[in-house]
């Protein structure tokens, strides 16, 4: 099975900061995980999601998406097949909610039948009444429901690899608990790979199948959850881990490993 | 070239005439603008829905062009100056009024609350603590204000209100082109210089403020 | 009131001829304002040094009195609808231009990413998101211009380029009380139905703004 994602030898420095965003990396993410990259702003988490889609690009190494090296391959051709899912959500205010979704469908020049048909089939597994959303203007929607539509509109063309850049980060504690489970019974069904940035380290832990750890763009640790949690590979990762628990709030994370 | 400034020097008394007519026609009509704008804001203050309604009546005032304000007022009010001033004073309500308004909205609450909660009277509030802070945007309307009348005084020639005007339309009378180059000159001139003064007192104004 | 009834029913042809070249005097300026101020306008919201230079003059223009550059333009071009064409265009230029230039550097960064993310190429990111996005900014500044342009084309009927202001401009030389009402009313009529029309287009354009909560 070739890996989802690979990462080899990979480095990015950007102007003016001190160390580089990525340095060094070397990494693997199978099919069907859910990897939660987990780390402090700047620490170069968002610069390995954009070096997945080719908004950046390496300065040495190389990066694979389902064994391809990504610099050989046309960068919007690449990014159709990936679904993106950002923080500040970016639904195109002037179109419906439905057209939304349908945007990279219609790029790809699906037919119209098949086309409204999954973009009722999206809404219905983000949670929201087709009937009631499908032309609705996003501006009428709640944070909440807009960062659904955005989740739906990355799934819209059915791609393997899912990528989300603090896609909860800008909604309130109760909205992301709620998208958060929702995201969990997604990806479950699913068998897709999803590459979840975060800051939040509950979010990581209950999310991931398997949690990866940057700072100051070296991989501290990239283990599943348990095992980070057992043995602490670093000073960073033992910080990370009280900082964000409270002491052992994460022993059992309902419903997912049968716990 | 030369020919211009030539005959500039040999007329420079009319054209300066003209030119001292026009500042003294801006300088009554803004006078006059304002205490009508204050009066008015005033007046709309305490409705939001009011405040807007007058705003799109102001507008769409505005948007009329002035001969034909000034036209329609001739019967009224015959030609000359009064006409031109309560044509110009009127169109500049839309902009005055709303940047008042605007100022005003753009005031931190907090800082208004404050000032009431240590026991100044409205009006006070409204002297000594949101007219300052509103004033850099209560100046750019002035200063748009100030432009637009200087447009609308060099039309207000046509219903004998005198100001720079009467010389562009003599000169198109006489097909005088020096006459014409140099009051389009001249008009350009004044109007350029009056936008980068009150530019300046602008930014003088804005700069004290944040301090 | 009779002399109003009296006019129209004399001189009524004359009057719809005027109203004709009024409004064609004013849509060919602006016509043209926009064929050259929208592709000026999006080639500065690339280049911050042609914005520079174009929002400055754009800006020294918009200052002029308008009836100066209306006459300016006599000894150059002569009498009648050329330089009044030309000089309106000059007019309408600015407003058009600073908008359309704000309009495309105001589309929010975050529309932009989403869309380049999910593999929109340049060419649909242009035509799909910026242009719908920057064009109502754009069309705001092609109201402000139109309101000039029908304001001055009254104008212009000084220098023989026909339209209602010739009847104020007849009414002002016979003092003819009955013309100047006429003529008045009739610029007026004019100006706030075309700044109506233009207004309802504005908001068809944007359904999404005035959507309900």
């Amino acid at each position: 099975m070739t890996a989802a994602v690979e990462f080899k030898n990979v480095t990015k420095c950007f102007a003016g900061m001190s160390h580089p965003a990525l340095d060094d990396v070397s990494l693997t993410i199978d099919e069907g995980e859910l990897v939660c990259v987990l780390g402090t702003s700047g620490g170069g988490k968002t610069t390995l999601i954009k070096l997945i889609n080719r908004l950046h690009d390496a300065d040495s190494g190389q990066v694979l998406v389902e064994g391809r090296d990504v610099s050989t391959v046309d960068p919007v051709e690449l990014r159709r097949g990936i679904g993106y899912v950002i923080q500040q959500i970016g639904l195109f205010p002037h179109m419906r909610v439905g057209e939304n979704i349908a945007t990279v469908p219609r790029i790809l020049k699906w037919d119209r039948a098949r086309t409204a048909a999954r973009v009722d089939e999206l809404l219905d597994l983000v949670g929201l009444d087709p009937g009631e959303f499908r032309d609705r203007w996003p501006s009428q929607l709640s944070g909440g429901q807009q960062q659904r539509v955005g989740l739906a509109r990355a799934l819209a063309a059915e791609p393997r690899l899912m990528l989300l850049d603090e896609p909860f980060g800008a909604l309130d504690a109760i909205t992301r608990g709620d998208l958060q489970d929702e995201l969990l019974r997604i990806h479950r069904g699913s068998g897709k790979t999803f590459v979840f940035v975060t800051h939040d380290v509950a979010e990581a832990f209950k999310l991931g199948t398997k949690v990866l750890i940057i700072d100051r763009g070296r991989v501290q640790q990239y283990d599943t959850p348990d095992r980070i949690r057992e043995q602490p590979a670093t000073e960073f990762v033992r910080a990370l881990l009280s900082s964000g628990v409270g002491g052992g709030t994460f022993c059992s994370v309902a419903g997912r490993d049968g716990a | 070239m030369g020919d211009f400034v030539a005959y500039w020097a040999s007329h420079q008394d009319k054209f300066m005439a003209a030119l001292g007519e026009h500042l003294v026609i801006m300088g009554v009509v803004l006078a006059w603008s304002l205490a009508v704008a204050a009066l008015v804001t005033l007046a709309i203050r305490r409705s939001r829905r009011v405040e807007g309604a007058v705003l799109q009546v102001l507008g769409a005032l505005y948007s009329v062009p002035s001969l034909a304000l000034f036209s329609l007022l001739i019967p009224l009010t015959g030609l000359g100056l009064t006409s031109a001033t309560i044509v110009m004073v009127a169109y500049n309500q839309f902009l005055l009024v709303r940047n008042i308004v605007e100022g005003l909205n753009g005031v931190d609450p907090g800082v208004v609350e404050a000032a009431t909660g240590m026991g100044m009277s409205p009006m006070q509030v409204l002297l000594r603590v949101e007219l300052p802070l509103a004033f850099p945007v209560i100046m750019a309307g002035i200063r748009l204000a100030a432009i637009s009348t200087i447009g609308i005084a060099t039309i207000a020639a046509t219903i004998n209100a005198g100001g720079l005007g009467t010389i562009l339309f003599s000169g198109l009378r006489t097909m005088n082109v020096y006459k014409i180059v140099d009051g389009t000159v001249l008009c350009a001139a004044v109007a350029l210089v009056a936008d980068v003064v009150l530019k300046g007192i602008e930014k003088l104004v804005t700069k004290r403020i944040s301090r | 009131m009779q002399d109003v009834i009296a006019y129209f029913s004399t001189h009524g042809a004359d009057y719809i001829q005027m109203v004709l070249e009024h409004l064609n005097v004013s849509i060919l300026s602006l016509a043209v304002a926009i064929l050259v101020a929208v592709p000026l306008g999006i080639a500065c919201s690339r280049s911050p040094l042609l914005e520079k230079i174009s929002v400055g003059v754009s800006g020294i223009l918009r200052i002029i009195p308008s009836l100066a550059v209306l006459v300016v333009c006599v000894p150059i071009l002569g009498t009648g609808v050329l330089p009044a064409v030309v000089a309106l265009t000059v007019l309408a230029i600015p407003p058009i231009l600073i908008n359309t230039a704000l309009g495309f550097r105001s589309v929010p960064v975050d529309v932009l990413e989403a869309a380049r993310g999910m593999g929109m190429d340049e060419r649909l990111v242009f035509f799909k998101i910026k242009v719908p996005l920057a064009f109502p900014v754009s069309f705001a500044g092609i109201r402000t211009a139109a309101s000039e342009v029908v304001a001055s084309a009254t104008l212009a009927a000084y220098i023989g380029a026909g339209g209602l202001g010739q009847i104020i401009f007849t009414g002002l030389g016979l003092m003819r009380t009955d013309l100047l009402v006429i003529g008045g009313a009739s610029v007026a009529a004019l100006s706030l139905l075309v700044g109506m029309l233009l207004s309802a287009i504005d908001r068809r354009m944007r359904p999404y703004e005035f959507a309900k909560q």
